[in-house]
């Protein structure tokens, strides 16, 4: 399912080749009236399908740009908090700790308005607002991981401390926070949508939470604006977290086989 | 007797735990000549794997002095002791904690050999290849990781990793513990072959004076931090003079037998 999605996302151009911002046809065309627009039109007369498929690009790009970012940063500090222990350590969990206090959707929202709505800000802000949850996970698993013989032998054998966090104990840490990555992007395409939803998403670009927003307007008289999105949504988070499970499942025999 | 390659003089660690303080190391003195065997044996918790920890400088003691060749290694910085470390290395206990589950034969062998720059990458290889034959393991061992090898195995490859730099001395903490009764006696010949090979001095600890006989020259035996008895080998079993001895000896079957 995730695939599909995926390869419909990266295929938009050849999908629904042209602008999808471009006016098309009639406004407001119901869904399954014309083979031109199978899904409708807009208030504008833009093509929903075209816009759909784009918007699927958009969606999944914040969404997974996001979760990287997150993980990469929570990753980053998970490790040196968990390996270096001490003032660090305290100084570190603190500050996610502050991070943890405050609504991430907020946080995001605060960052955006700010910064205004573009895609690397909306990418910064919800993975500002995700790594502390990643950054807790990787620093338990270096805790319990730093105390093992190898990596005693690591130093014995005349390793430097960071080669040896970044190297030796990180890779044997991260299968629980990779689990954790389909979690964190279902939530980032939520947090994405949401800010299109409030008109923070990228103007110049078709999101699902913006033509979500746009068929509001118009809920009454063409509620299929509203719904075809939220079910691309609905599908998307499933997927993605089926998708996660499947691979932590996957991740966890391989562990155990070792 | 030459200078001593080791020279350990009133080594204290005390731990805290639980609000109680547990004097592992209570003013230790003891010296490793060069291409010897000196065995360190006690009963768990007598504090010989402290010892050993404390000569890595993997634990800081509280009080003393460690000379390895006249170098004061208690004294030096990190950095500089990074620098030293091909000279004297050590082989853990339990083979499958001491290797980084990730990593292949290859790359435990060539890492030492990597951070000290002991040979170009294009040679590390051969090198690898060279010190599996030194230990007696076919070549085809090299590109698997450690769960795929026998626990003999495993410990024949910490022999290896320990001995390419060629260090003047290895800590050799319960080296056979962990073995297979089958394939202790096996290492064992191993280790004192490659002594006689390569002029090595063993820092032996164990428990198990069988083992402490079978490759030791001098022996030292702890009780509570302290050395309790001091000598050769033949001498030390022949007429123990404390009780601690008396009981260790009582412990090996194997020794009546003989």
């Amino acid at each position: 399912m995730l695939a599909i999605l995926l390869a419909v996302a990266l295929a938009a151009p050849i999908l629904a080749p042209g602008d999808p911002l471009a006016i098309k046809g009639d406004p407001l065309l119901p869904p399954w009236q014309t083979m031109a627009h199978p899904l409708g039109t807009d208030r504008l007369g833009r093509d929903v399908l075209s816009a759909l498929i784009h918007g699927a690009r958009t969606t999944l790009l914040v969404a997974t740009a996001a979760a990287a970012a997150a993980l990469f940063i929570g990753i980053t500090v998970g490790t040196i908090a968990g390996f270096l222990g001490g003032w660090v350590d305290e100084a570190l969990m603190r500050v996610a700790e502050a991070f943890q206090t405050v609504p991430a959707f907020l946080l995001t929202l605060a960052l955006i308005s700010v910064t205004g709505p573009r895609v690397p800000t909306i990418v910064l802000g919800i993975a500002i607002g995700a790594w502390m949850q990643p950054a807790r996970i990787t620093r338990a698993e270096i805790l319990s991981l730093r105390e093992r013989d190898f990596v005693a032998a690591a130093r014995v054998i005349g390793m430097r401390p960071l080669e040896i966090a970044f190297r030796e104990v990180l890779p044997n840490a991260l299968t629980p926070v990779v689990s954790l990555a389909a979690v964190i992007v279902a939530a980032a395409v939520l947090i994405e949508a949401a800010l299109s939803f409030l008109g923070f998403g990228d103007p110049n670009r078709f999101t699902w939470g913006s033509m979500i927003a746009e068929g509001r307007t118009v809920l009454r008289r063409a509620p299929f604006l509203s719904i075809i999105p939220g079910i691309g949504l609905v599908l998307t988070v499933l997927a993605v977290h089926l998708t996660g499970q499947g691979v932590a499942k996957a991740l966890r025999t391989r562990r155990h086989a070792a | 007797m030459a200078d001593p390659l080791l020279t350990i003089r009133g080594l204290r660690k005390t731990f805290t735990r639980a609000g109680q303080t547990v004097a592992a190391l209570d003013g230790v003195d003891l010296d490793v000549p060069p291409g010897t065997t000196v065995a360190l044996a006690g009963a768990s918790g007598s504090g010989k794997s402290t010892l050993a920890r404390c000569v890595m400088r993997l634990t800081t003691p509280d009080a003393g002095t460690i000379h390895l060749a006249g170098t004061d290694l208690l004294a030096l910085p990190e950095p500089v002791l990074r620098t030293l470390r091909p000279r004297f290395q050590m082989v853990f206990q339990d083979p499958s904690a001491a290797f980084n589950p990730r990593a292949t034969v290859l790359r435990a062998l060539s890492d030492p050999l990597r951070l000290h720059n002991l040979a170009p990458r294009h040679e590390w290889r051969d090198r690898a290849l060279a010190l599996l034959a030194m230990v007696r393991l076919p070549p085809d061992l090299i590109d698997r990781r450690p769960h795929e090898l026998s626990g003999g195995q495993r410990q024949r490859v910490a022999i290896a990793r320990a001995l390419a730099t060629n260090p003047s001395l290895v800590v050799l903490d319960e080296p056979v513990s962990a073995l297979d009764v089958s394939v202790r006696n096996a290492v064992l010949n191993l280790l004192q072959d490659l002594q006689d090979r390569t002029g090595v001095a063993y820092l032996l600890i164990s428990h198990d004076l069988a083992v402490v006989r079978a490759i030791a020259r001098t022996v030292a035996i702890m009780e509570a931090g302290r050395i309790v008895e001091h000598g050769p080998v033949a001498e030390v079993f022949a007429h123990p003079s404390t009780e601690t001895t008396r009981r260790l000896l009582a412990a090996v079957p194997r020794l009546s037998l003989a």
